[in-house]
């Protein structure tokens, strides 16, 4: 017997956060604070050319008039935007495009995560391109995707390699003036990923991008722009997980999605950054833009696992404006702790026979807060739109809360629009089922939970489905009682 | 000079006419203080998102109506439920109609707040209980507060029941170009006591008016109080109508509000459960054509265990009418067992109508069953069908369908002449004669 019940103790304690491990890699920061200076600064770091510059500085400079968004149900300490490093890149600058180049600290880090970028991710059919700190620093599978004309690189890269592409697309689909945070992520991104699909292909494997914050004290913008063109087909993959960190770091993305006519963009996120410890110090601002653009025929569909930061903040959303464009989106929000998320969807109906679908299941654990927040908007010339919309909430517990905001806004009288919400908790009895087939509580209550996520879990690509299901027992342990 | 100065400066003619030395009337120097800095609510505010009042605003409304508008009871007999016996408490432009009322003080209190505000024996209840549930923050409600003076003030003791219904009644002669009412009413039910009220703002002018009622409901008790709201005024007349209940345990209160009628007409109707194992139930139905705006806004605390709550609201909008749910329903986190239900259907009839409806839970407290419905649909092609291949005519078909869509509303209404009456407006509104009574 060499476990010991210290050591078990030992391990339960650090066991909170598996992910909270701070590599240290040599990171290039900027000074703190952010001013034009500073957004000049970055977009000379990326070489970028003279159009990207003003934008960004455009993009700026509306921010400076906006004010930062208060109707969210969520509390927390404002950001001090003067306070954080906006641009943060590891070292060796040139960029890696083989594997034996890349840091083998950084390969470590991932070891750790359970991310292989080796060949292992071959055999998965999975060609990853790694943020670390908003710099991309290793890509696979370029060549295969390139046969099929496939383009998918880090968006610095896009803006040198492919500028009309971008030009043409990027802030179509979240303008600049969209929010506070999204004019913030125009003046500042660093990173991101670019995607393109052309006319009729298929993209023959699951795109996939890690992103994950390092540095203390820096915030994570990044942007993705994938664009789908006519009849084409991708699936794209996001996770995240994050270093523990006592100050709050924020994150402010934008994705845009673009499908156009007969396209098909499915995209999934599997967040888990971290939440904070359990007094709630701590953890991840996450406030995220992500929005799509469907053309005729073509069919966007979210699915989200969110299970870390602190406060979340997050809306993707479809802007179904083609005739017979569909819009989906599943989600799963699991808070615990002091963790809060206001986190939901808009369904912006424009074109005729659009459909959209909304399942929404909310977990609420700890003395965290768990709000899903959308909108269903028919326009006056969308005939025949037809919504359905299911959010179920699930508490654990008698200090956290669930709350369910629900617009909706009809302007044309074929419509069809269904809302449903419950409310509940874990039922004793299937509890009391479990235990008596010899599972404990713990895990029956994992299973109960795995249950209730399954129609949203089934929607997710199988390798992240797995890795989601492990989220969400992490997420919950320590829970009952 | 726009609405909300005139409001502020007539608040210092308003005091020449009412006794600044009694205490409420330091409610009401609060309330105008509070009205001064909010001001009336903009479309920027959560709650005002779907409906504005600036077109209201721009009207020069009358604050103070003469003395001396009389009607007679034939010309306004088909307002009330004439075919049942009822007391009455009639205003005919804020002012109390002694000939056209029919009050008492046989047992139970069916009088006028101007009363209750100003005689000594009603001194103690006023003190416990006026002002005390309305909100003292929501400018509208405030401004009622700050210029309350008239309305309906209905005391019943303990274990009582009055005789017959109660209808409160007012109506607008708009004589004097447009005016503005405020209305306040004060209705307490003690222990084991019942009541039945039916609420009508009426106006007979094609001037504008504007009421801006506030009424305030405190069930005690194991009280049961049956609230119905009819809404079918004209095309110049809007109605902000500030409902609110507080229910002591096992109590039970039903407010039904039917919404045919008027320019704007805004409810917002807020339970505070105070108790245990009591009922809460809100129901409506909304029929809407031409221009109309009706927004139900519902907010229903659960503040302590084992509570029921159900909201069931029907709205059916053709031409150009829009229509707005907001239903709220907070769960506290001791309010543990609670069962609260909300529905929101609609049905859009017309291209040019608009729905915007906004179920909303915030639970805080987990051993609970709350739900919340909501749907916008159109009627169902194949049961139009069925009625045509059966000799119906569509019009009659498509009435006999949304008649349907509201019936399990009506069927809760526990006066039976009442229920006639609702029916007849409904076919009315919609049209048609259904030759049948439900």
């Amino acid at each position: 017997m060499a476990y010991t019940e210290e050591e078990l103790k030992k391990e339960l304690e650090t066991k909170e956060y598996e992910y909270g491990f701070y590599t240290d890699l040599k990171s290039e920061t900027f000074p703190k604070g952010l001013n034009e200076d500073i957004v000049r600064a970055i977009s000379k770091k990326k070489d970028e050319p003279e159009w990207m510059t003003e934008w960004r500085l455009d993009a700026y400079r509306i921010w400076e008039q906006m004010e930062e968004p208060e109707w969210a149900n969520v509390h927390y300490q404002k950001p001090d935007f003067q306070a954080i490093s906006y641009y943060s890149a590891p070292k060796p600058p040139d960029p890696n495009k083989s594997l034996d180049d890349v840091d083998p600290e950084l390969l470590e880090m991932y070891r750790k995560l359970g991310i292989s970028v080796d060949e292992q991710k071959k055999l998965q059919n999975v060609a990853v391109d790694i943020v670390v700190d908003s710099v991309s620093v290793a890509t696979t599978f370029q060549k295969t995707l390139g046969e099929k004309g496939i383009i998918f690189m880090p968006i610095s890269e896009a803006i040198q390699k492919h500028p009309d592409l971008v030009k043409k697309y990027m802030g179509t689909v979240i303008p600049k003036k969209d929010n506070f945070y999204a004019a913030l992520n125009s003046a500042v991104f660093t990173d991101g990923s670019f995607c393109y699909i052309p006319k009729g292909v298929r993209c023959p494997m699951e795109l996939s991008t890690y992103f994950r914050i390092n540095e203390g004290g820096t915030g994570q913008f990044e942007r993705t722009l994938v664009i789908a063109d006519e009849s084409s087909y991708v699936s794209y993959l996001e996770g995240c997980t994050a270093p523990s960190r006592d100050e709050n770091q924020l994150h402010a993305a934008v994705v845009e999605l673009i499908a156009m006519d007969d396209a098909e963009i499915k995209y999934s996120t599997v967040q888990n950054w971290y939440p904070g410890n359990k007094e709630g110090k701590g953890g991840v601002y996450n406030f995220v833009t992500k929005r799509g653009l469907c053309e005729n025929r073509s069919k966007i569909s979210w699915t989200q696992v969110e299970t870390g930061s602190a406060v979340t903040w997050k809306y993707p959303s479809c802007i179904l404006k083609g005739n017979n464009s569909i819009g989906e989106f599943y989600s799963i929000a699991v808070t615990n702790n002091y963790q809060q998320a206001d986190t939901g969807t808009k369904m912006i109906h424009l074109g005729k026979n659009t459909r959209s679908t909304i399942i929404s299941k909310g977990i609420s654990a700890g003395k965290s807060q768990n709000s899903y927040r959308g909108l269903v908007q028919i326009g006056s010339r969308a005939e025949n739109a037809r919504n359905f919309s299911q959010c179920d909430s699930l508490l654990m517990g008698n200090e956290c809360g669930a709350h369910t905001f629900p617009y909706i806004e009809a302007k044309n009288k074929s419509a069809q629009v269904e809302h449903e919400a419950t409310t509940s908790k874990i039922g004793e009895d299937q509890i009391f089922y479990c235990n008596q087939r010899g599972i404990d509580t713990e895990k029956a209550i994992a299973l109960i939970v795995n249950g209730f996520s399954k129609e949203v879990l089934n929607k997710l690509p199988m390798e992240f489905a797995v890795e989601a299901q492990k989220l969400l027992e992490i997420s919950l342990e320590g829970s009952v009682g | 000079m726009d609405l909300k100065d005139k409001l502020i400066s007539s608040f210092m003619a308003f005091e020449n006419n009412v006794d600044v030395e009694h205490p409420v009337h330091d409610v009401r120097t609060e309330a105008i203080k509070n009205f001064e800095h909010k001001g009336f609510p903009s479309k920027k505010e959560e709650a005002w998102k779907y409906t504005s009042l600036n077109s209201l605003q721009k009207i020069d409304f009358s604050i103070f109506p003469k003395q001396d508008n009389a009607i007679e009871y034939k010309d306004v007999k088909k307002y009330f439920i004439h075919e049942i016996d009822t007391y009455k408490i009639v205003f005919i432009d804020g002012v109390y109609s002694s000939h056209l009322s029919e009050t008492t003080h046989d047992g139970v209190d069916i009088c006028l707040m101007s009363s209750a505000l100003t005689k000594p024996m009603y001194k103690q209840i006023v003190d416990v209980y006026f002002n005390k549930v309305a909100s003292k923050d929501e400018s509208l409600t405030t401004l009622n507060t700050a210029f309350s003076r008239e309305g309906a003030y209905i005391y019943i003791p303990k274990n009582k029941m009055p005789k017959k219904p109660v209808e409160i009644l007012h109506f607008a002669t708009g004589n004097e170009a447009s005016i503005m009412l405020q209305p306040r009413n004060l209705i307490i039910v003690e222990e084991n006591a019942e009541v039945q009220i039916i609420e009508r703002h009426q106006s007979l002018t094609s001037n504008d008016v504007l009421t801006n009622a506030v009424t305030e409901i405190f069930a005690a008790e194991s009280a049961i109080v049956d609230y119905y709201k009819i809404q079918n005024d004209t095309a110049n007349a809007s109605l902000i109508d500030n409902t609110y209940v507080d229910q002591k345990s096992k109590s039970h209160v039903k407010v039904h509000t039917f919404s045919f009628g008027g320019k704007l007409t805004r409810n917002n109707l807020n339970f505070f459960q105070n108790g245990e194992y009591m009922d809460s139930t809100m129901k409506g139905v909304t029929i809407l054509g031409e221009k109309q705006h009706v927004d139900h806004h519902t907010l229903v605390h659960h503040i302590e265990p084992n509570c029921e709550s159900h909201q069931d609201y029907k709205g059916i909008y053709g031409d150009s009418s829009t229509g707005v749910f907001n239903g709220k329903i907070i769960v506290d986190k001791i309010a543990q067992k609670t069962n609260a239900f909300q529905k929101n259907n609609n049905i859009l009839i017309s291209d040019k109508a608009t729905i915007n409806t906004k179920p909303q839970l915030e639970i805080f407290a987990d051993d609970v069953k709350c739900s919340h419905g909501c749907t916008i649909g159109q009627l169902d092609e194949d049961a139009l069908f069925y009625m045509q291949s059966r000799g119906i005519p569509k019009k009659e078909a498509r009435a006999l369908l949304m008649y349907a869509f509201a019936n399990n509303v009506l069927e809760s209404v526990r006066i039976p002449e009442l229920k006639t009456r609702i029916n007849k407006l409904i076919a009315n509104k919609l049209g048609v004669n259904l030759g049948f009574d439900l």
